[in-house]
Order: structure tokens, then sequence, then C-alpha cells
């Protein structure tokens, strides 16, 4: 049992002086991944039935690569920054907390660069 | 901290009836949860019938019929009975609210009455606030000033003072903050929408020089930013006002101040 005091408990260790930034890039990816979005399905949706070379002649036109390569990129910082939020409401084990969040970052950096090298391989030729 | 199911000592069962007196003619039925520390039995559901032609209209009324009347073990807090203390507020047919202010008429059928959500239970209807009322006490809720303080007053100008509005009229009855589910799962961190919407009050005082320091003591993942917009506070506040509201005016400060 503890004899803190109940103010000395709710102080904790103080206040981190961080998490601005975290809210402040979550919204702005999340408004840049509305018009990237509409851009993604609408290019998907353009190509319905087309084959394989076709596709890839469209992902290696340098206006498709850029706008891909920002979708990937604001997806993946938008996907982290969320699951990030979600572990920090539902998980309270200290340890496994950290083991979320490393696992949430290594995620999604590894998609992100994958996807990326992915496209700019397509776009800068093999 | 989350928990989906109740721990086997917590489960609340059925309690004790008791009847109303013969010869009533208005009856209404309330279910009152009551635990004791003083037994280890479960909580339970005690039913409570009540005359209404012998009592008051609002749900408080009734649960001091039942304390003078029928049942004297009853436990709960009440002290001004016109909604301005904050003492009696309690979870009143599934909702957060005063049971002063809350008419009998408000609600269908049977009244169920319970302590406010996810609290330590002292006694029946009387939750721990120790940890609220710290949480209250760390935003520092008194003015803040450096400037040798003046003869008389410090000054506000009219529009500066209806800043304050929707704000002051909060009496910490706990009914919002005990309704939040950030609250529930991390309500030892996350300050809250009560002491939020104070912290709120304390930020837009002109009066008060502290602006920094107090966005300082709030920017943490945890203190401000559980904050989900869930918006369970503004549904369930007595007395109508937005926490919510008061918390988005924060991290938009929070926005301001940074870039």
């Amino acid at each position: 049992m503890s004899m803190k005091t109940p103010l000395a408990r709710v102080r904790g260790l103080g206040s981190a002086r961080s998490g601005v930034s975290h809210y402040w890039v979550q919204r702005l990816t999340a408004v840049a991944l509305v018009p990237l979005t509409l851009w993604f399905i609408a290019g998907l949706y353009n190509h319905i039935g087309d084959d394989y070379a076709a596709m890839r002649a469209w992902l290696a036109q340098p206006v498709s690569a850029i706008l891909m390569t920002l979708f990937v990129l604001a997806g993946v910082v938008h996907m982290r920054l969320g699951m990030q939020v979600v572990f920090e409401d539902y998980v309270h084990k200290e340890t496994v907390k950290l083991i979320h969040f490393i696992a949430n970052t290594c995620f999604a950096v590894g998609l992100g660069v994958a996807a990326v090298f992915a496209i700019l391989k397509i776009s800068l030729g093999s | 901290m989350v928990e989906l199911s109740l721990p086997k000592n917590s489960k609340v069962r059925a309690g004790k009836d008791w009847p109303a007196p013969a010869g009533a003619s208005r009856v209404r039925t309330l279910k009152v949860y009551r635990w004791s520390p003083d037994d280890d039995k479960n909580p339970h559901m005690d039913s409570y019938d009540i005359d209404l032609d012998s009592c008051g209209p609002m749900v408080l009324d009734a649960l001091i019929k039942i304390k003078n009347d029928i049942d004297p073990t009853l436990a709960f807090r009440r002290s001004c009975r016109e909604g301005v203390c904050g003492s009696c507020a309690m979870n009143i047919d599934g909702r957060n609210t005063l049971a002063c202010t809350k008419g009998m008429d408000e609600i269908n059928g049977v009244i169920e009455i319970f302590p406010l959500p996810h609290t330590e239970v002292v006694k029946d209807l009387v939750p721990d606030l120790t940890n609220f009322y710290a949480q209250y006490a760390s935003i520092e809720p008194w003015l803040h000033t450096d400037t040798p303080e003046p003869e008389k007053e410090w000054k506000q100008s009219e529009e500066d003072r209806a800043l304050l509005d929707g704000l002051y009229e909060c009496i910490l009855c706990a009914s919002c903050s005990t309704s939040c589910p950030s609250y529930w799962w991390n309500g030892d961190r996350y300050l809250g929408p009560a002491s939020l919407l104070q912290a709120y009050r304390w930020l837009v005082d002109s009066r008060d020089e502290a602006a920094g320091d107090r966005l300082d003591n709030l920017e943490d993942p945890f203190r401000l930013y559980r904050c989900h917009t869930i918006m369970n506070c503004a549904n369930t506040c007595p007395k109508g006002l937005n926490p919510a509201q008061a918390i988005a005016s924060i991290k938009r400060m929070m926005v301001e101040r940074s870039i």
C-alpha cells in the first residue's frame, strides 16, 4: 500500500510536455488522406479490367507515382498515430504497452518503406 | 483498467423488497444499488415501493423518504436539494445526473439508481471522489498573477467576463467525468472533463497571468489527449454545460501556441 497523497498520485511524474504534435499530425494526415483516398479509388476504378502492363504504366507516370507515395506515407503515419492512441487507451501494463508501441512503429515504418520501394521500382524502372 | 465484466464479488444480485404501505394509491418503485463495506455480501438491488401521495416529486425526495420512513441504512450524499452543490450526483435511469433536479415523472417505469459509474463505492450510492478532487486541485483552480496586486480589485471587462459563461456554472458533481469511457479506462492519468473544463475556465480568465504554465501542465498524451470527443460529458451534464467544447478549446490553444 502506498501512503502517497492523492495529489502526489495525480501529479505523478508530471506532464509529458508533448502530445500537441501527435494531435496536429494526426489531423493533418486525416485531411490529406481525403483527396488522396479519392484519387486512389478513382485511379483503381479507371483501370478496372486493365492488364498488368497497363497498371504498371499508369503507376510509372510521375504524377501517379508521387500521389501514390503521398497516399502511402500519409496512410502509414496516420495509422501509426491512430493505433498508438488505441494502445494508450486500452493497454495498461507498461511493459506490454511498450512492446505494442515498438511493434506499431516497426510495422508502420516497414510497410511504408516497402510500399515506397515498390513505387520507386515501378516508376524508375526495374 | 479495462474491465468488461465485473469481478465475482461485485456482481449485482437481487435484494430485499420493501412493499408499499397498505392503502397507498399512487405507488412508484425504486430499485437502489446497495453495498456495504461492513459485510461480505455482494452488491444488491433493493426494491422500494413508495407512496407518491406522501413524497415530493424529485428522485432525491424519494431517497430521503426511503431513508426517513422505510430503511434508515441507505447511504447517499445530499445537501442543497436545488442543483447547486453537486452532492447528490448518481446514475438514475441509466444516466448520471443530480437526484435533486431529476423529477420522477421524467422516468418511465421502475426507477433504477446506481452510484456514479466506475467509481469505488464507499457505501450504497456514495462514491469515493478522492482522485477526482485531487485532479481538480492539480489544475490549481485559483488566480495566478505576477503583477503586484492592485489596490482594489483585478479589473475585467464585461466581454472578458462573458468568456467565463458556460464554465463558471460547473458545480463539480462528477457526473461528466464518471460518464466518460476515457475516464473509466484511464482515470488515474486522464484529468477528465470536469477538471479540464475548470482548467479552461482559468485559461480564459482575462485576469490570470499563467496561461502558458497551465498549458504546459496539460500538454500530455494522458492528462488532456485522452479526450476523443465521445460527448458523454455534454450529454449528461445536469447543468447543461459542454465540457467537450472546453477541452476542444484547450486543444486549439495547444496548436495555436506551437504553430
